[in-house]
């Protein structure tokens, strides 16, 4: 076949191709269709979503073919020639349905073809249509609302407090945002990475410069390559990871080498005939047998790579005094993030150095690191982020960014990589397995008396965030509550697994699991209701937390458990009716608690905000904070607004780019809108306080247009200054903000945080006692944030933390080697979250902005841990392995039933 | 490479004559086991192809094209020994999979977890096979010989199902148990086909799939059925009337559970039924 016809979004196109390749992958390189966004190359996941005649396929399991003659309609084509984009797009924005927006083109066009059909559709309906689009951000419970045409929220008055659409929502839901392999250059050289294919291994290369003339690719790259430290990571003292690993692969999937050639060349390029050869080493894949395994560093005895500590009273004695004790053994194994977009970008050598492209959530961290690598000055090293299709911790990390800088610096020209699904997983850093034992007492009366947690993380080859999940987990350990006795241990074991690293949460949702489930224990002991349990220990003002740390007003655990109250006490009694009419079908309530501190442990991470006002009266905000679908561009704006006294609708983005926005820090650890937020409101008020100085007013109502700013004093005086030509800003400001901490001693004691938030889930749920399925019927979520910047993105917080809770407790189990896929790898499709009915509660903390404080990693603590509560209450069974999948949970009621 | 997309069988079986190839219909199997490799030498792509399109009553059987996906099955006016089968299409990957997925597919992918053939088997389903050298009938019992393995020769492609029409009191059922609502390989996969005469089962066909190599019908469990009366099916149902099936432990669920989950569908799925005469 030489050539085929088709119609494209109403025109009739040709393509001269053999009519094999991957429809996804013509659209985009051919037609420019970048809006069909490529998950996983194997009909997995939906972002693809084309329509075929009218009926949705995923157009990366579509040979281009198979398109002759026939009708082919992407987002962009709906966009301009299907009349329901108008009504649809506006419900996505207006619900807050898209967050990264990388899965939002494959739902609007999924979409698009139910309503054609079923213009009412029920929610059934909208499940089964959209099923085959995965999201990983939104919880799909907003996106289900817009497909249904449900009124949307009242997004209110000003700029803090108001529930505004996203500022960069409208062009996720066009499929106009441009991700990292959106943004690569159509001539860019392709790079693929070549992986080891054993949990340990050394290997030989055999003639490498012969493969590559022959092959006719353009370069080759190994460790030898690497000007600089052929060494990165994230914590100091932990700097162990090679690009390339030199002579012994630690973990399967890891880089040794890359190729570098034109895309014709490297389409047809086998890789399997790259001269290597390969000899297996002893695999340990699980601590205990790691600590009794050769070092795979040096200086790491028994493989153990750091510990934690945080001990305050005597928790031994206190256990030895309880009235009554309980204790468990759990475990929880490794954890994909399985964001939509996998790592992509490229590279390009300019006059000034090296400039980065692709996804990210750290790009001054990436900067400095990259420089570190290449051997250049950090001056030559620009890190420009596109969006980022879902980061969850893993995307902190660098991954392909050394890959094409170095090959871009070798060849002076752009250099592009887009990793497959299956070599995202095995290769990017993980959710650590934990193994954990808990012991916790109480008196008589249910207070606390004396906890014990014991928690070994398996960390994987290489440091990555370990340390901060071995230190995080133990300040964190006891949960929000008031512990006088308290001692809780980690330890980071190194294995030849792929990294673990960071995952909304570092450790903690896996210590909550434990720590929760024995209160159960606790309570059922007792004869205690279990929230009123966890009501009368929470940690409340005044009261030091495990670190010593004492609060005055800013703990709002107690509020949270009180939101819950009255829907706890309904619930129990719905499943108390239910079940007392017997059958197969048990329902069971849950609930859990979590708290979370905001910022980096007991460390400094400043963020820094610029902004400034043109002559032009344009209001600009050089906003570094990534915003990786969870609405940085938009609370960091929002509080900007609110500080400058200005409409936020009138701010102006710039960045994120290391060459134009300051540092604002990483997105992570819960920190932008409280670090990144405080650095706006800052800049804001300095800004704020120039305009006020230049138009010598002492107060009142800002307005900036063209060429002049005003302020309208409280009495109506008018006060007015010119704003003079030029290029350079008129007025500007910059300012930084960094939590107030003090470091941990070695028990462990201080202040770790400046600010926690704080909060309590419940679940309720159906279990099918003859199978061990799980359904869950609801889920209520309480969470302190201070002050809600944003009620709509809060929420949005929410649900997407929920359904990775849910993932978390019922399907998710990341194997290497065997589960490198998303239909191996299961999360939560549309079918999976139940309704959520979210309770915002606002104690305001002094530290945080307007008193807000973070949520992102809050979110998805106490899911899990209240799911398996629930578990317990309909069944008995106590599952302590996670998963929670049919075959151990349906083992945990026969358990229960015979003990 | 060569790819090759013809509009007649004979020219489809020619190009398998003179050298084998890759079958390409749906899609939905072949583009993830490529991956990101080269594509492969030699590539037949059977959707044009007009003779394996269509479904029809030709005499004492149905004939559904290779060519026919599970979004066409589930739009087909069929009777009711087919429900089971369109339930298994509705539950087949996604929608997005099901308007792609040919039947034909599910089945030559010989993954012993495919929900289509377990309810082939109980429709005692048979193959038309076709090549340059001529045309043979295969039963499909048989034609799946272990995973990823069947009996389809290199030069040979399957041009239709054909599935013998039950006369009298039909009535069909699947069950699917996974892990999560949408897109997710079974556990364990369950069809069921009987016939009822006066209120009593006279035929009785159940076949498991994800519990075996290849799925398998359980022949002990369908002479219990038979002769058995209204609502009295589920109680017939005993542990040792799977022992032929051979589950493994893998990341879906223990050997074990299958082996207790099986069950307790099998009296789900029964219980009650003949009850409606």
């Amino acid at each position: 076949m030489s050539g085929l016809t088709f119609t494209l979004n109403g025109n009739e196109v040709r393509h001269d191709g053999a009519g094999l390749e991957r429809l996804s992958a013509v659209l985009r390189r051919d037609f420019g269709c970048r809006e069909v966004k490529v998950g996983c190359d194997a009909g997995d996941c939906g972002a693809c979503t084309v329509l075929l005649d009218g009926a949705p396929v995923c157009a990366c399991i579509t040979s281009s073919g198979r398109v002759a003659g026939r009708k082919v309609e992407t987002l962009a084509g709906l966009r301009e020639n299907d009349p329901m984009f108008a009504s649809l797009s506006a419900a996505f924005l207006a619900h807050g349905a898209a967050q990264c927006g990388i899965c939002t083109p494959g739902m609007m066009v999924s979409a698009v073809a139910l309503l054609r059909a079923t213009p009412a559709p029920t929610e059934a309906e909208v499940a089964d249509a959209l099923g085959g689009v995965l999201c990983r951000c939104t919880g799909y419970r907003k996106i289900i609302d817009a497909v249904m045409g449900k009124p949307a929220p009242d997004p209110g008055k000003g700029a803090v407090g108001a529930g505004i659409a996203r500022l960069d929502g409208a062009r996720k839901i066009a499929g106009e945002e441009m991700f990292g392999d959106d943004v690569s250059p159509g001539n860019a050289l392709i790079l693929k990475v070549i992986r080891a294919p054993h949990d340990h291994c050394g290997f030989h290369f055999g003639d490498l410069d012969g493969w590559r003339t022959a092959s006719g690719i353009d370069l080759v790259l190994t460790a030898k390559d690497v000007p600089g430290e052929n060494r990165f990571g994230v914590i100091p003292g932990f700097i162990d990871q090679p690009v390339y690993a030199e002579t012994v692969a630690r973990f399967r999937g890891e880089a040794v080498a890359t190729v570098v050639g034109p895309a014709e060349v490297m389409s047809v390029l086998d890789l399997s005939t790259f001269p290597v050869s390969w000899m297996e080493k002893l695999a340990c894949l699980e601590p205990q047998a790691a600590k009794a395994a050769p070092e795979l560093h040096p200086d790491r005895a028994g493989n153990t790579m750091c510990r934690g500590l945080v001990q305050r009273g005597d928790a031994e004695a206190a256990l030895a005094q309880a009235a009554v004790t309980a204790e468990g053994v759990f475990e929880t194994r490794f954890i994909e993030h399985a964001y939509i977009e996998p790592e992509a970008g490229y590279a390009d050598w300019t006059v000034d150095g090296v400039e980065v492209h692709g996804g990210t959530q750290a790009p001054h961290m990436n900067r400095d690191s990259l420089a570190a690598i290449l051997g250049l000055p950090v001056e030559a090293v620009r890190v420009v982020p596109s969006a980022v299709g879902g980061g969850f911790g893993s995307k902190l990390d660098l991954s392909f960014q050394p890959h094409v800088a170095l090959a871009a610096m070798r060849l002076g020209r752009p250099v592009r990589v887009a990793y497959t699904r299956s070599e995202s997983m095995a290769s990017t850093t993980k959710r650590h397995p934990a193994s954990m034992r808990v012991r916790a007492g109480a008196t008589q009366d249910g207070r606390l008396s004396g906890f014990i947690f014991e928690g070994t993380f398996n960390t994987g080859a290489y440091a990555s965030w370990g340390p901060t999940v071995a230190n995080r987990v133990p300040v964190h350990a006891g949960g929000p509550y008031a512990h006088a006795d308290i001692r809780s241990r980690t330890e980071a074991v190194n294995t030849t697994c792929v990294p673990a690293g960071a995952f909304r949460g570092f450790g903690v949702p896996q210590a909550a699991i434990a720590q929760e489930a024995v209160f159960d224990d606790l309570a059922l002991e007792l004869g205690m209701d279990r929230l009123e349990f966890r009501y009368l220990n929470a940690l409340d003002n005044g009261f030091p937390t495990a670190t010593g740390q004492v609060f005055d007003g800013a703990v709002g655990i107690r509020p949270c458990l009180a939101a819950l109250r009255p829907a706890w006490r309904y619930g129990l009694q719905k499943a108390h009716e239910f079940n007392g009419e017997g059958g197969v079908l048990r329902r069971g309530v849950g609930i859990a608690c979590g708290w979370y501190g905001c910022g980096n442990t007991s460390l400094p991470n400043p963020s820094t905000i610029r902004a400034g006002i043109t002559s032009g009266g344009r209001v600009m905000l050089h906003q570094g904070a990534m915003d990786i679908g969870q609405g940085a561009n938009t609370v960091v704006a929002q509080i900007f607004a609110e500080a400058l006294g200005i409409d936020v609708g009138r701010v102006e983005i710039i960045g994120p780019d290391t060459g134009v926005t300051p540092d604002a820090g990483k997105t992570s650890a819960s920190r932008q809108t409280y670090v990144s937020g405080n650095a706006a409101r800052l800049t804001g008020l300095a800004l704020r306080a120039e305009i006020l100085r230049l138009t010598n007013a002492a107060e009142g109502r800002i307005e900036i247009a063209k060429g002049e700013v005003t302020v309208t004093a409280p009495d109506g005086r008018v006060h007015r200054a010119v704003l003079p030509d030029g290029d350079r800003y008129v007025v500007e400001a910059a300012e930084t903000y960094d939590p107030p901490t003090a470091p941990l001693d070695e028990n462990g004691q201080g202040v770790p945080y400046a600010v926690y938030g704080y909060t309590a889930q419940m679940v309720e749920l159906t279990v099918d006692t003859g199978l061990g399925t799980v359904t869950l019927d609801h889920i209520h979520a309480a969470h302190d944030v201070g002050r809600a910047i944003n009620p709509v993105l809060v929420e949005g917080q929410i649900h997407g933390g929920v359904a990775q809770g849910i993932g978390l407790a019922l399907m998710e189990e990341y194997i290497p080697g065997r589960t490198d896929n998303l239909h191996d790898y299961l999360i939560p499709t549309i079918g999976d979250v139940p309704p959520i009915t979210s309770h915002i509660i606002e104690v305001a903390d002094p530290h945080g902005p307007y008193g807000a404080k973070g949520l992102g990693e809050h979110v998805l603590i106490p899911t899990a841990p209240a799911i398996l509560s629930a578990i317990r209450h309909a069944t008995g069974a106590r599952v302590t392995r996670l998963p929670a999948m049919p075959d151990r949970v349906l083992a945990a009621i026969r358990a229960a039933k015979e003990g | 490479m060569t790819v090759f997309r013809p509009g007649r069988l004979d020219e489809a079986l020619g190009f398998l004559a003179e050298a084998p190839a890759v079958l390409l219909a749906g899609g939905t199997d072949v583009f993830p086991a490529l991956g990101d490799r080269p594509a492969p030498g030699r590539v037949l792509d059977l959707t044009a192809i007009a003779e394996m399109r269509g479904i029809a009553r030709e005499g004492d059987h149905w004939r559904i094209g290779a060519g026919v996906t599970w979004a066409e099955l589930c739009r087909a006016d069929l009777p009711p020994q087919f429900d089971a089968l369109k339930r298994a299409g509705r539950q087949v990957g996604s929608v997005q999979i099901q308007t792609t997925a040919t039947i034909a597919g599910n089945i030559c992918n010989a993954s012993p977890a495919a929900d289509g053939v377990p309810v082939l088997m109980a429709l005692d389903a048979e193959l038309d096979l076709a090549s340059a050298a001529g045309r043979r009938v295969v039963p499909l019992a048989g034609f799946v010989t272990g995973n990823r393995r069947t009996l389809l020769r290199p030069d040979e492609v399957v041009t239709a199902i054909r599935v013998p029409h039950l006369d009298g009191a039909v009535r069909s059922d699947f069950a699917k148990l996974g892990s999560r609502a949408y897109l997710v390989i079974s556990i364990v996969s369950m069809a069921a086909v009987l016939r009822c005469e006066d209120g009593r089962v006279a035929d009785a066909r159940i076949a498991v799939g994800a519990c075996s190599a290849v799925p398998l019908r359980l022949a002990a469990l369908e002479r219990e059925l038979v002769g058995r009366g209204a609502g009295t099916l589920g109680a017939a149902v005993r542990a040792e009337h799977f022992a032929a099936l051979t589950p493994i432990d893998d990341v879906r669920a223990s050997a074990a559970y299958r082996r207790d989950a099986v069950c307790t569908m099998a009296v789900r799925m029964l219980h009650g039924w003949g009850t409606e005469g």
